[in-house]
Formats: structure tokens, sequence, C-alpha cells
């Protein structure tokens, strides 16, 4: 049983409360093969996307998963909403739920912005990316996809790549991964990977030869390419000559290593096109994936929300 | 009216003195200081009221070099009259206001304007701080010679750091031919950049932008070379790392003209108060790591940090229901800086006469005011502090309008009884 009704993040769960949504994600995984796609779980239930920051892929898939539930869903998005009308998040944010939400799905530029509105809202949140903080349903499909390939967490090692600092996707990943038993590694440039994650019981490399060595789980991140402007990394060139994820580099690793991209990559960029639709990618199984553990997700926090 | 003050523990670091003694105060001046015995004399006069102060401190009205009043501009905030009260509610008979008011007080007309206003409110002395630049945009200097004929005390461009290293050396040459001080608000901009907190492990973890400490040690090392430089006269103000108190000692040691001061906060609290996305600990600069607020308490016990200054900076209710990011940065800090400074002697980083020396006698002589002192003849400004009782802060019941402070519903113990200005006894409750 979850110990809350929302879902902010991965740094607040249990290992129960993971292996929990990541088994009923394994029973939605099922209906999702079926001919009729859709269970009346949730029918009745009104969940909204209150998306404040441009996404089609998580928005899609949460929007999709809701609808698999039987619920009505609501895209309300930051363009043509109130937000440029001068109303502020919190006022949005009750106004949707005084719509008759049941469930409000976040997302937003600025970090905590999930954890302040769940403390002025009765609906539940779930928190789909905020900042450079949190994104806890990847983490999740992340590790469910991982279980699936590799039957399990204890003593995996998983080496995630980029620009850690910056990325909700890689910080939920290493609290989930951390939490299940595998062993994480982290590997970027200094300015984008800071010493101090080391806290976290990771390793850090500057070089992929060494991180990448006997790795089961190679997770790329995408760059984002505004940051090249800003010191960060003088190149894209000098960014895939040293921290690019190709065929030669992937030798380092385990010959069954799975690769793993959040999406949308940057093809040439932080990956290269052979390994990304190479035979050890299951970036699109992730997707797939995605769906059955946001279904799971909704799920729980509504049976959460009867308590 | 005559009013003397009985049995209480007397701190008066004009003469170093801390022990018992009895004060008369005739017609709002102190007449008489009278250590160890009571005033006997009446000399025909009438029975003056007599004020028991046992167990009490009493001290002289300590004097806030850092206080953000927010009016003209922001009078949701906080109004001069509020700010003046909540001054006096927390022991502060003198505070300086600080510029980033809209319009900025830039100039002789803004100046007048917050005295005038001061003079109508009735609570503690306002004493205008004045811009160093044009709209406090680091570009053009403000008229220092004009605002300080209008009563400004000091020069800062607190809230923004002076960017430009040539003008903050022009401020401080310009500023001699008045022996006027510059207050640095030390952050490097570019170094600082969008951050919101300390930059750390914990603003990785929560994904905030963080603020280097290195921002604010950097900028204490360029503004005390230009003091060297210029001769000029700098306060260093809200010291809140541990390298930037390294900076400050090594200048002293060398002999420079330069003073500092850190708030309550920067010992009081880490960065953790910051964890789950509290906005009432967002503040700049940022609360710092434990090992920072250690050499902070060494760097106020070594007298490296001269003066305890509040930062005093309200904002409206709105803060709260705001994202970090955009959430307005600030302690509303008036009404529990010398609970919070208490807390230095209870832990032995300080006796009460070092304690009360940096909230009195240190500010005048850096400010260059006769106050701070309790000298016969002198207007009586006075505080009775008792430093045992215990309370629970209620934010709501701050004078203050801006109730946000991490230090809500905390126990805090020392709380003031009572502020005697002039002919007037102020109580609390």
């Amino acid at each position: 049983m979850l110990s809350g009704r929302h879902l902010l993040g991965i740094k607040d769960l249990s290992a129960q409360e993971i292996m929990l949504y990541l088994k009923s994600a394994s029973s939605f995984k099922d209906i999702l093969k079926r001919d009729i796609k859709k269970v009346p779980a949730l029918r009745g239930r009104t969940v909204v996307n209150l998306f404040f920051e441009p996404s089609t892929r998580t928005r899609t898939s949460f929007e999709l998963a809701a609808k698999r539930l039987s619920t009505d869903v609501i895209n309300f998005s930051a363009p043509s909403s109130s937000i440029l009308k001068g109303e502020s998040l919190l006022d949005t944010a009750l106004t949707v739920e005084a719509l008759g939400a049941d469930i409000i799905i976040i997302r937003h530029s600025f970090s905590g912005v999930p954890h302040m509105l769940s403390k002025h809202l009765r609906v539940s949140v779930i928190n789909a990316g905020d900042g450079t903080n949190e994104h806890p349903t990847q983490a999740l499909l992340d590790a469910f996809t991982i279980m699936e390939k590799k039957g399990g967490f204890e003593g995996l090692q998983v080496a995630i790549i980029g620009d850690i600092i910056h990325s909700r996707v890689a910080k939920s990943n290493i609290y989930c991964l951390k939490k299940l038993g595998a062993d994480v590694r982290l590997i970027g440039p200094a300015t984008l990977l800071p010493e101090c994650f080391r806290d976290l019981g990771v390793k850090t490399f500057s070089s992929m030869e060494e991180g990448l060595e006997g790795a089961d789980v190679i997770m790329m991140l995408r760059l984002q390419l505004e940051r090249q402007g800003k010191g960060f990394f003088p190149t894209t060139d000098e960014y895939f000559s040293q921290w690019g994820l190709s065929n030669k580099r992937l030798r380092a690793a385990r010959p069954d290593a799975i690769i793993m991209h959040p999406g949308p990559m940057n093809r040439g960029i932080e990956i290269s096109s052979d390994v990304a639709d190479g035979g050890n990618s299951v970036i699109l199984e992730q997707v797939t994936n995605g769906l059955a553990v946001r279904m799971a997700v909704m799920y729980h926090l509504d049976e959460r929300k009867e308590q | 009216m005559r009013l003397l003050i009985i049995n209480g523990h007397v701190i008066d670091p004009s003469r170093d003195f801390a022990g018992s003694a009895d004060i008369l105060i005739e017609d709002g001046r102190i007449k008489t200081f009278a250590k160890e015995g009571r005033i006997k004399e009446n000399q025909g006069k009438p029975e003056p009221r007599v004020i028991d102060a046992a167990g009490m401190w009493v001290v002289p009205g300590l004097i806030d070099m850092h206080t953000h009043l927010r009016e003209p501009g922001f009078e949701h905030k906080e109004t001069i009259k509020t700010g003046a009260l909540a001054a006096l509610k927390g022991g502060f008979t003198t505070v300086c206001a600080m510029p980033n008011t809209n319009p900025v007080n830039d100039n002789a007309g803004i100046t007048e304007f917050i005295l005038k206003m001061a003079q109508a409110a009735g609570g503690a002395r306002v004493l205008p701080i004045g811009a160093v630049t044009k709209g406090q945009r680091g570009e053009e200097l403000a008229p220092f010679y004009a605002m300080r004929e209008a009563g400004c005390i000091a020069f800062s461009d607190d809230g923004r750091p002076v960017a430009s290293p040539v003008i903050m050396r022009r401020a401080l040459e310009y500023a001699k031919g008045l022996d006027a001080l510059i207050i640095s608000h030390a952050e490097d901009p570019a170094l600082a950049g969008s951050g919101v907190m300390n930059e750390g492990l914990l603003s990785a973890t929560l994904g905030l932008k963080g603020q280097p400490s290195v921002a604010e040690e950097v900028m204490i090392y360029r503004d005390i070379a230009l003091a060297e430089l210029t001769g000029g006269r700098l306060h260093i103000a809200h010291v809140s790392t541990r390298g930037g108190v390294r900076v400050i000692r090594q200048a002293k040691e060398r002999g420079l003209k330069v003073t500092a001061e850190t708030c309550p906060h920067y010992f009081s609290l880490t960065e953790d108060a910051v964890a789950g996305y509290n906005v009432n600990a967002k503040v700049n600069p940022p609360l710092r790591t434990a090992a920072d607020v250690e050499a902070i308490k060494e760097g106020i016990r070594d007298g490296t940090i001269d003066v305890i200054a509040t930062d005093h900076a309200p904002h409206g209710r709105e803060k709260r229901t705001r994202q970090f990011d955009d959430a307005p940065s600030g302690i509303s800090g008036l009404e529990t800086a010398l609970s919070l400074g208490l807390a230095l002697v209870d832990e032995g980083v300080l006796t009460g006469l070092e304690l009360i020396r940096k909230l009195t006698v240190n500010p005048a002589g850096i400010l260059c005011i006769d106050k701070g002192a309790l000298i016969e003849g002198t207007e009586a400004e006075l505080v009775i502090f008792d430093p045992e009782k215990r309370y629970v802060l209620d934010a709501e019941k701050m004078i203050s309008l801006g109730k946000n402070t991490p230090f809500d519903g905390r126990q805090l113990k020392g709380r003031v009884i009572k502020t005697i200005c002039g002919q007037k006894v102020l109580e609390w409750d």
C-alpha cells in the first residue's frame, strides 16, 4: 500500500512502493496486449493534464494511459491557459480541481511546483517532470523495463551518461535504482556532473571507457543543446567524441547490455544511430512500458484516495 | 515624568559594563546610572514610577544597520510605520532603511520623504541608506552629497551587487569626501547566476539552481581590494560563508578599514531549512551549510564580524503560494533577532555583553552615530528583555506586515518586555 496520495518523486518512496507499481504495471501491460485495450477500473474519474512546459510524448502517454483506464481526460496546456492572463499557478490548479478533477498531472519548468500545489489541493497530484528535480514515472518505466530485461536489480551495473545535473530523469533514476539495489555509475564532464553526487552512493566517471566497463544497463540522457552556449561543453562534436555512445564504445560494456534513452534523442550527439537502432536498444519498449506504468500509478493513487 | 528601573542586569557596552545597576530616567533622558546600589535621593521631586527588572536584561536600544522598510512602493509588504513599530517590538530603537524601494532612494527627495514618514510613524528612529547608483542600476553614481545633506547615513545598492568594479571603485573614492560608508551586498552576479539557494548536493537533489559560496567570497575579496586601493570606508553586508569570513579576517589582520555584519539566520539555520521547497527559507544570500554556520559563529566570536543586523526583508502573504524559483527572497527578522542572538550566549559563543555590543555600540561606531549607550544626559532609549522567557513564534502575531519567517512555529527563548523611547514606555505581552 502506498504511503501518500500523490506521486511527487521517487525520493520519498520506499522500495516496496516502487515494487508495487512495477508489479501492477506488469498486469496492465498484459491488458495493453489485448485486442480491447481498455478496462473500466477508473470509469467516471477525471484526469487533467496540466502541462506548463511543452511536451508531446509524456502528455500523450499519460493521456492514453488515463483513457485505457476509462477516465475522462482533459488537456490543459500553458499556451491556451489563463496563465497568460496573469492567473497564478495555484489559482489555475484550484480551478481545475473545482471543475471536478480527481487526478492532476503536472509538468512545470520550475522544481517543486507539484510539491507546492499538493499542499493546497485535495486531489491526487502526479509529477510529470518538475524543473531539474524529478520525473518519477520515467524512472518507474525505466525500472520496469530493466526488470523485464534483466529479471532484477541486485548488483546490476547501471551507467547513466550525460547532463546529470540538469536531468530530472537521471535524478529519479538514481534514487529508484539505488533503492532497488542496483549499482549506479554516472558518466559525464564535470561541468554537468558535480562531485557532490558521490554522496548519493554512486560512482562518478569522466571517461566513458572506464564508466561503461562491465555495465549491464546503459542509460543515455538527452543533451540540452542550449547548454553549449553556456560554457558547459565547447561543441557537440567534442561532446559526442567523449560522451557519445557509439558501437565502439559499447564494447566496454557487457555484450548483453541494454541501451535506454528517455527520448527524444539527439542522434549523432549523445547516441549514434546504429546504437539507437541496434539489437541492444530497448528505447521503443520503454515507450510502450510507459503506458503500463502510468496506468499502474493512476490506479494505485485512486485506490489510495478512497481510503 | 520620572522612571526608575531597579534590580535589572544592566548591560552597557559603551562602558564595558554588565552587572546590577539602577537607572533613573527624567523627562525622557537618562538622569542617573548607579552601579550596585539604589538611587535614593529624590531631591524633593515626585516619587518615580518604579520598574522592577529583576531577572531581566536592561540594555541600550538596539541599532539595526540593515532593514528593508519597503515604503515607498511596496506598502503591502511593509510600511515605514509598521516596520518602525516592529523594530521597537524587537528591541531596535534605530533602524537603517535600505534604498531598494520604488522609487529607489537615490535622491534627496526620497530621503526626505522617508524621514518625514518615519517622523509621523512614531516608531524606531529611521536612518535612510541611499543608493550607490541611480536606480540601483550599477551605472551612474547617485548624488551622495545631496542625499547626505538630506539625511542618508550610508550608501548601498543592497539587494543588488554593484557589478562593475569601476563603479564600485568610484563610489568608494567619491564617498571619501564625505567620509561616508559604502555597504556592499557582496555577490558576484555572474557566479551567482540565477541560483535560488546554496549550491551543493541539496540544490542538486531538489533540482534548484545553486548559488555557489564563492560568489560571495570573490566579491568580498574584490571590494576589500578596492577599499585598500581607494582608502574608502567599506562595510560588508550579510556575510554568510566560511570563505567570506576568512577573507574579511585576513583583511582586518592587515589593518584595513573594513567592517562586516551577519544576520541571525546565517548562524541559526542551514540550507536544510529549504528542503520541501520551503519558500520562507528562501533568502539572499542563501542559507549555507553547517560548516559555514560554524565559521560565521567563529567570526562573530573572534570579532571578524562586528555587527549582527537583521536584513529584515518583509514580503506579502502571496509569497507562500509562489513556486520556489519565483518567490521573493527574504526573512522578516526584526522581531526575532534578539532571541536568536541570545542563543549565541547560551551556546557560549558570546557573552551577553559581547552580543549587545554587536547590536549597539559596534553599529553606532561604524555609522558614526551617538546611540546605543546608556549615558547620563542622553535621550533614554533602552530595552528590558527577559532572557529566560520561552515562547512559540506565531508569525501572524508579529507587527511586521511580513509574516515570512522560517522560525514560525519554532520555540524561541528570550523576549523583549518593554521598550523605552524618551518619554514613551511600550509594553509587549
